[in-house]
Parts: C-alpha cells; sequence; structure tokens
C-alpha cells in the first residue's frame, strides 16, 4: 500500500491530509469572510481584492450590528476584536441576554472593516463598555421589533407576549407562537437605531453577570481555533524582511538580483527590505543570505540604564504639565518637620507577544485585502490606502486573531509591510516577523524616572506631597495606525510624518494631603522612530510605572511617619470604593500591621508582605503580595496575591478571574524580569533569553480574589488592565517588608535585592 | 538536495520530498496543513511549536524534517484518541487555561508527553517538567491547576 500522502516541496500533489479518513476535519470561519478548510480551500471562498467595499458600515442602521438566519441564529458584528480575554464571549451574553435566545446561538463577527462597523477597534480595555453597550442596545432594540412582527402576525398586542429561547409565546395561550427565524429569518430588519431602546432590567439578567465558559477556549484546545498566522490563501508566497542592523542605519547597497532557492523577489523601499520566495523556509533563508549593506550612522542611545536615566532626570524637556495640585508644595516642604525622598525607575518594555506578528496581503487589481491580527483593524485600512495609494473603500482589513497583543505590538507594522511585499509581486504574500523582529522590532512601553518628595509635621501627619515625573511618551507610535508614519514601514520608506502624541505620566492614586503636586515632564524621543525603541502603548499604559513610583513612595512615608501602611492609605484616601478595595485586600490577605519594616524570618528565608492599589478608568484595585526571599543570594519568590478588585458590573465573572490572573502573571514578570537591553547604537533583546520572562517556576503557590461592587445595574468599568498597575509597587513593598530596605528600580531582580540588603 | 523522506504523522503514513534540513514545523503547517503546532521564536526557546516525536516532546522549529524519517510523529490535532480529547486537552477546557492560546499547543503536548510517561507526578515535578515553556499572557495559574487536575485524573485512570 503506498502512503495516505505524497508531499514534494515543489509543485506538490498530494491527497487532502485533512479531509482524509482518521483526521480530523478542521473547518473554521475567517472572521468576517467564508469558511476555510486548509491550504487547499478553493479560491472562490476568499474575497478578491479589487472589489469595492463599503466605504463604511453604517452604525445608525440595526442591521449593521445584528442579524437574524431562518434556523433562528444571531449573528452579532461589533467593531471591536478579542485579545484573547474572553470580550466576545461577554458579548454573546449581552446579545443572547437582551434578546432572549440561548448563548450559544449566539456569533459575534468582529474586526472586518468591510462588514463591521468602525468603533475604532479595542484599546483601554474598553471592550465590553463601548462595544458591550451598543450590542446591548441593538439588542433590545432587535426584541422590540420582533415583538412587533410578532404581535401581528399572531393578531395579539405585544404587551401580552412573552420570548423563551427566541421563540415568541401569547402569553395566556402558548399554543400561539412563532419563532424569531420565522419572523425575520435571514431578510432585514430595515430600521435606524435607537439612541435609547428600552433595555432588560439587569435585576432581570439571567445570563449576563453569570460565569460562563469561553467560547473560544474549547476550539483553542483542539486546535481548531485559527490565527492570522495559520491562514493560507491560493497562490500565496511567503515574505520575509530585512531590518537595518543599527538604528538609523541606511540602506547603501542590496543584491536586488540575488539568486536564492525560492527567491521571487526582493522588494527594497528607502532603508525598507524584503524579500518574497515560494516557500516559508526558503524565504527565512534569504533574508538570512542575502547581502545588504548598511550604513553606521552612530549611537543614538545609551550605553546602559544608568546613562539613560541621568538623561531622564537632567534633559530638556519639550513639555511638562501639573495636576492635582493643592496649596503650596515647596513651602510646606520647607516647613516641614521632617523630610522623605526617593528616586524610582522604570526601563523600556517589549510586547515580546508570543509569536512574533503574521499577515497576509492580497494587493492586485487595483484593491487590497489583508488578513491581520492587531487591536485597530479601521484606522489600519486608511494607513494601508495611503501607503498602497488606493482609495480606502478598494481596501479591506479582515482582523483574525493574533497571539495576545497588549496594545500596540509588531502586528500593524507587519500588516503594512505584508501589503509592500504583496503590491510588489502582485499575489497574495504572508509575512510572518521572525523572533527577533517581534522582540526586537515591535515598540517598546517607554521608561521613566521618577523623584518624590514628601513632607511631615512633627506627629508623623503628611504635610507635602510632591510626584515628579520624566520620561518619553508613551505614544510616539500612537495606538492604532492612522497614517503610514505610524508603522516602520512609512518610517523606512521615509517621508510619512508620525503624528506623535505626548502623553504624560501622571500617577492617578487620589491622596488627599494640605499640599500636593503632581509634575510630568515629557522629554523628545521623536528621533527614535523608525528604531527599535520608539515608544507606544504597552498593557495599561504608564500604569505600572506611575504606580510603582507613587505606591513605592507611600510605603516609605507610611514608615517614615510609623503608620502602618494599610493605615497610612485609609487615613489619606477619600473614596469610598478605593477604601474599600484596600481594606477588603488587607483583610482577605491577613495583613499584619507594622509601623516599620518587619523582616520576618522563616527558616532561612525573610518573607514580607506588601499592599499597592490604583486606580484605573474607574476600575479600582488592591493587591497585596507576600514574598519570601532567601538573604543570601537575594532571591525571591512571590508566594500568593491577594486581590480585591472593584470594576463595577461584571458581564463574566469566570473569564474575568482568568483575566486577572493573567495579568498578576505578565505585571510579575515585567516587575521581577524586564527591561530591554540596548547598547548605544542597537537593541539587544532579541529572543527569551536576551529578554527573559516568568517561568512556571516562579508562579505563586496561589491567588486570592475578591469582587467588590459587582451587582446588576452598577455600572460597568474596563476590566481588561486594571490588575496589571499595582502589580510592580506590590511586590515592592513586600520585599520591603522583608529586607528592611526599598528596591527602587523595575525590574526588581535578586541582584539589586541583594545590593538593597546591602546598603 | 532534496530526498524522499518517510514518516508516520498522527497515524498516517506520509512520503515527502524535502531538504531534509527544512524544520519540521513548516513541514506540517505548509504541506501537511496542520496548524495547531505554532511559530513561536524558531530558536527552541518557548515549545509553542512542540509535536510528540516517537511518543517524546520535541521542539519542532529546530528538529530537521529528516530526523523524522521512519518515525511517528504526533500534533494536537492527533492527541484526541477515538474522538475523545486527551485527558490533558479536556482538563485545560475544564480550567479554562486560555488567554490568547497562542501558546497552550506547547503547554498541552508538553503535559501530555509528561503525564503519559508518568501521571504521578506531584506538583514541584509537574512545575520542572513544564519549565521553559513561555505564556506571555500570563496564564501560568490556571495551565498549572489544568495540568494538575489532568495528573490525577490520569493517575485515577491508571489506578482502576
Ligand atoms: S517556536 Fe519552537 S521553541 Fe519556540
Ligand atoms: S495564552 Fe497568550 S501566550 Fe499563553
Amino acid at each position: 500500500m503506498g502512503p495516505d500522502f505524497v508531499v514534494t516541496q515543489r509543485g506538490f500533489t498530494r491527497r487532502d491530509f485533512l479531509k482524509g479518513g482518521g483526521a480530523l476535519v478542521v473547518s473554521f470561519a475567517v472572521p468576517g469572510c467564508a469558511t476555510l478548510a486548509g491550504p487547499d480551500t478553493a479560491a472562490a471562498e476568499f474575497p478578491r481584492p479589487g472589489t469595492a467595499w463599503p466605504a463604511k458600515v453604517d452604525p445608525a442602521l440595526l442591521d449593521s450590528w445584528l442579524r437574524i438566519a431562518s434556523d433562528g441564529s444571531v449573528s452579532a458584528s461589533v467593531g471591536k476584536i478579542e485579545a484573547g480575554m474572553g470580550v466576545g464571549t461577554s458579548f454573546a451574553q449581552i446579545v443572547a441576554e437582551e434578546l432572549d435566545v440561548p448563548l450559544e446561538r449566539v456569533t459575534i463577527v468582529m474586526g472586518d472593516t468591510a462588514t463591521t462597523v468602525n468603533q475604532r477597534g479595542t484599546g483601554s480595555s474598553n471592550g465590553v463598555m463601548k462595544g458591550g453597550e451598543a450590542l446591548r442596545k441593538a439588542g433590545a432594540q432587535a426584541r422590540s421589533t420582533l415583538l412587533a412582527l410578532a404581535s401581528s402576525r399572531l393578531g395579539v398586542p405585544a404587551a401580552d407576549l412573552r420570548v423563551d429561547e427566541g421563540i415568541v409565546y401569547a402569553s395566556a395561550q402558548p399554543s400561539k407562537r412563532v419563532s424569531y427565524g420565522e419572523l425575520l429569518g435571514d431578510r432585514q430588519f430595515h430600521v435606524k437605531v435607537e439612541k435609547d431602546p428600552r433595555c432588560k432590567d439587569p435585576k432581570e439578567y439571567r445570563i449576563v453577570g453569570r460565569p460562563v465558559a469561553r467560547m473560544d477556549i474549547a476550539p483553542k484546545m483542539r486546535a481548531e481555533y485559527r490565527y492570522a498566522a495559520d491562514l493560507r490563501v491560493p497562490g500565496m508566497l511567503h515574505g520575509r524582511v530585512i531590518r537595518p542592523p543599527e538604528a538609523h542605519a541606511r540602506l547603501l547597497h542590496v543584491d536586488e538580483d540575488a539568486s536564492l532557492p525560492g527567491l521571487v523577489r526582493v522588494v527594497r523601499k528607502g532603508d525598507f527590505v524584503g524579500v518574497v520566495c515560494e516557500r516559508e523556509e526558503q524565504a527565512i533563508e534569504a533574508a538570512r543570505r542575502l547581502r545588504v549593506e548598511w550604513s553606521r550612522p552612530g549611537p543614538l542611545y545609551w550605553a546602559s540604564y544608568d546613562a539613560l536615566y541621568e538623561h531622564l532626570r537632567t534633559g530638556r524637556p519639550k513639555v511638562s504639565k501639573s495636576e492635582d495640585v493643592h496649596g503650596d508644595v515647596e513651602a510646606a516642604l520647607a516647613a516641614a518637620a521632617s523630610r522623605v525622598e526617593a528616586r524610582y525607575e522604570y526601563p523600556f518594555q517589549s510586547h515580546a507577544s508570543m509569536g512574533p506578528a503574521c499577515a497576509v496581503a492580497d494587493v492586485r487589481d487595483g484593491g487590497a485585502i489583508v488578513w491581520a491580527g492587531g487591536q485597530k483593524p479601521y484606522p489600519l485600512r486608511g494607513a494601508v490606502a495611503q501607503l498602497l495609494g488606493l482609495p480606502a473603500g478598494k481596501v479591506r482589513v479582515i482582523w483574525m486573531p493574533g497571539p495576545g497583543s497588549y496594545g500596540m505590538n509588531d502586528a500593524d507594522d507587519c500588516a503594512m509591510d505584508a501589503a509592500l511585499l504583496s503590491h510588489a509581486v502582485g499575489r497574495p504574500v504572508r509575512l510572518q516577523y521572525m523572533r527577533a523582529d517581534g522582540t526586537g522590532w515591535d515598540p517598546k512601553g517607554p521608561p521613566a524616572a521618577f523623584h518624590l518628595r514628601a513632607g511631615l509635621d512633627g506627629e508623623g501627619n503628611v504635610t507635602a506631597w510632591d510626584y515628579d515625573a520624566r520620561g518619553f511618551s508613551g505614544q510616539l507610535r500612537r495606538s492604532g495606525t492612522d497614517v503610514p508614519g505610524q508603522s516602520l514601514a512609512g518610517q523606512l520608506i521615509g517621508g510619512y510624518p508620525a503624528e506623535s502624541h505626548d502623553e504624560h505620566k501622571f500617577s492617578d492614586e487620589s491622596y488627599a494631603f494640605p499640599a500636593k503636586r503632581k509634575a510630568s515632564h515629557i522629554l523628545p524621543w521623536d528621533q527614535s522612530l523608525g528604531t527599535a525603541l520608539r515608544t507606544a502603548h504597552l498593557r495599561d499604559p504608564d500604569g505600572p510605572s506611575t504606580c510603582f513610583a507613587s505606591e513605592s513612595f507611600v510605603d516609605e512615608v507610611a514608615y517614615a511617619a510609623q503608620v502602618d501602611p494599610v493605615e497610612f492609605r485609609l487615613r489619606y484616601l477619600k473614596q469610598a470604593r478605593e477604601k474599600a478595595v484596600v481594606r477588603a485586600a488587607a483583610q482577605k490577605a491577613q495583613w499584619r500591621p507594622r509601623t516599620k519594616p518587619r523582616r520576618a524570618k522563616e527558616g532561612g528565608l525573610l518573607v514580607g508582605q506588601g499592599l499597592s492599589y490604583a486606580p484605573r478608568h474607574g476600575t479600582v484595585v488592591a493587591i497585596v503580595a507576600e514574598v519570601a526571599v532567601d538573604p543570601s543570594s537575594g532571591r525571591y519568590r512571590v508566594r500568593r496575591f491577594t486581590v480585591a478588585h472593584d470594576c463595577g458590573f461584571v458581564v463574566n465573572p469566570r473569564s474575568l478571574a482568568g483575566t486577572i490572573e493573567a495579568n498578576l502573571m505578565q505585571a510579575m514578570s515585567r516587575a521581577m524580569h524586564e527591561a530591554v537591553r540596548f547598547d548605544p547604537t542597537r537593541v539587544l533583546s532579541v529572543d527569551w533569553i536576551t529578554y527573559p520572562v516568568v517561568d512556571m517556576m516562579e508562579v505563586p503557590d496561589a491567588v486570592d480574589i475578591v469582587m467588590l461592587g459587582n451587582e446588576p445595574g452598577a455600572k460597568i468599568y474596563g476590566a481588561g488592565e486594571p490588575s496589571t498597575r499595582p502589580v510592580a509597587a506590590a511586590i515592592a513593598n513586600a520585599l520591603h517588608d522583608a529586607i528592611g530596605a526599598p528596591v527602587r528600580r523595575v525590574p526588581l531582580t535578586h541582584e539589586s535585592v541583594l545590593a538593597a540588603m546591602r546598603g | 538536495m532534496e530526498e524522499t523522506i518517510e514518516m508516520t504523522v498522527n497515524g498516517r503514513s506520509a512520503s515527502l520530498l524535502a531538504e531534509p534540513s527544512t524544520p519540521l514545523l513548516y513541514v506540517l503547517r505548509n504541506d501537511l496543513g496542520l496548524a495547531g503546532p505554532k511559530f513561536g521564536c524558531g530558536l527552541g526557546q518557548c515549545g509553542a511549536c512542540t509535536v510528540h516525536l516517537g511518543g517524546a516532546a520535541v521542539r519542532s522549529c529546530i528538529t530537521p524534517v529528516a530526523s523524522a524519517r521512519n518515525a511517528t510523529v504526533t500534533t494536537i490535532e492527533g492527541l484526541a484518541r477515538a474522538g475523545a480529547l486527551h485527558t490533558v486537552q479536556q482538563a485545560f477546557i475544564d480550567e479554562q487555561a486560555a488567554q490568547c492560546g497562542y501558546c497552550i499547543n506547547g503547554w498541552i503536548m508538553t503535559a501530555a508527553a509528561l503525564l503519559d510517561a508518568d501521571p504521578n507526578l506531584g506538583e514541584d515535578q509537574i512545575r520542572r517538567g513544564l519549565s521553559g515553556l513561555k505564556c506571555r499572557c500570563g496564564t501560568h495559574m490556571s495551565i498549572l491547576r489544568a495540568v494538575k487536575l489532568a495528573a490525577s485524573r490520569m493517575a485515577a485512570a491508571r489506578r482502576t
């Protein structure tokens, strides 16, 4: 018997591996387009470039949001995306609830610029708030529209109808019934979206607010979930890019006629270079072997973090701003009985998404389709159109799941690059970055240096509080690729403005002190555009750094005043919800009150407990970390986190618990390990060895979560990021308690713990 | 030079004409359409590309296709038996152990090989067995719970 299938690397022939007996048949839906079934899918099932798509999906039409098929299934569209936190399931819960249909019957379509309303995409943990609100209203209006149809069909007043599982019954005579599918079945609503339709009373919720399994989880475990990286379109080629070896190196020469296995084209535009090959491994090899000469421009970065922080502290700001100013801080400091002062530092950090970005672009016949990950497909469409010189209506961006993205990772850059490569060869090109293109070249979370001062009176009361932050804006590369200059391609080609934004670095704490001031200074860093140290939003932008400085300092001041750190916070916080999370976290963690660091011994280890709190856009979180430190090496482990979390009403408590835990681990990773390495000309963090992250051996033994404020009808605040914010400070404060000295620079490495212990 | 390489993938025989040095990952993903194993680093540092080669977990991004010659390869697509998910897969569903899920192939395939060999492992042994795998989203807590759950189920099944 011959083999079940035969593969040759050139022009392969094979019996379909996936559809054959015994193997799992894989079929998957690309959001917003046809169902695909593997690499051999018929070309007809793919949308073709050259088509004109609506310039805009009209948000004023109910049909833009909801569709009901004759089998009663519901398809809801939203201009948001799933970044791996289960927001799609929350959307489905909201739609199912308002319409009174079973959850399983709802599918959510996201992020296709040709079929879904432009809500810009996802960011700032606004998925459930913004996308959910639109869907809730759409669901409610759809339900009342369907009831009106049912009323005339059944001859029963709408007030005397009830709905159960998508079937409308006459309350008095249940045999009189008609299903949603029969009422509307594949036809459109043809009504305008009402501004304030009557939505269900949250007290009657049966699906929203219940812990449900995420719809994306089982397919992920079965390997049926399809990422952008898994898409194969007919006739597709493979691309790779070649980045400048040093910041601002200019391309001097590239061997455009190179003869390398499988090479279809060397693509060069300005300082952008890429290769397109028949096969993926050929593209990788070609990018490695292609001869490229670059200029040696000289240093742009610093010799060390010490030098960077010195620059941040002494460099001339381009903009400064003050906030939360009360009284005369300098006078109060001068009059204080004693003063506390400390400096804190926070490094460049990388998204380092689990997979380097991947996109497939099909540019031909005067149009373009780009399948890409990322978070904001709608602005990206405009940037692709400008880059290629096409009208926006001829460009379609179809979002597909990427690896987790935490703001503005490398996804949009990859989409733009793929568009360039496909444009050059006139065939679909799949571009996946290599690890070094991802970690090494993704936009970075910005560094900051802080200076905090406080004054105390003779009784240990705080009389003055001064917060001063200096750093680079986290929006040099903005969160959303609206114009080509935002992307690496635009910068490397040259001539595209970036439209950067100066984003300040204020801590969000709301302590009330008689004299208080927060100042933020943004230093110029536009020169980093087009290099691997340009900055952009990384999960909870500026949150971990500003909170680290501010909440670490709270503990230092509390100890100086000989007040327990929890007591201190409760004394100076004014808002009930903030005090409540601090109290709840302390209580659940069995907080040990102290007026100075305890340096508690346990066996040969020093153990400590630290608390930190932070508000974020209405959500409030307090976290207690417990650490155990080996005093001989400074090595430590976080044994337990206790979280008190108030984000108002929670649509899916089960997925939120997973999101909070994941935030804790990622934030712990950032706090303990992460700083992008560089030398004066290059970024040196290019893989998992040079950019270490948390390992399973370090994972805490337990995480306890206390949810507050979760009541039906309570306002919904964003929950995707806030639990990230207090983590670094909580760990630092626990270390302070354990070793008796503060560690003031992130990452909180064991070397710096040891150095702090030795004074 | 391309060579003919025979192997068994997910229980079916395959004959491939390939450069022997081609990483197995690209052959699985691009030629056989098996998208379960993922490209994470291509450097053997993250585990996203893990498959079983002769029952052992290997990182297919640094495994030349030639080293699978006449061997048995299992990808996550072939992990289910007789339509039933592997106990590890089921436990990951029960614990909802993913955020983006891009890393999950690595954890499931590594844990499956680990527990297939011996499910009677304590938490510390499990942690050690999974050490080195990356998850950027930070799903570690629920992953650890899932693997512990699978271990206890598999150990119980072996006792009966
Ligand atoms: S992709 Fe193979 S180990 Fe990372
Ligand atoms: S779940 Fe996203 S990398 Fe692990």
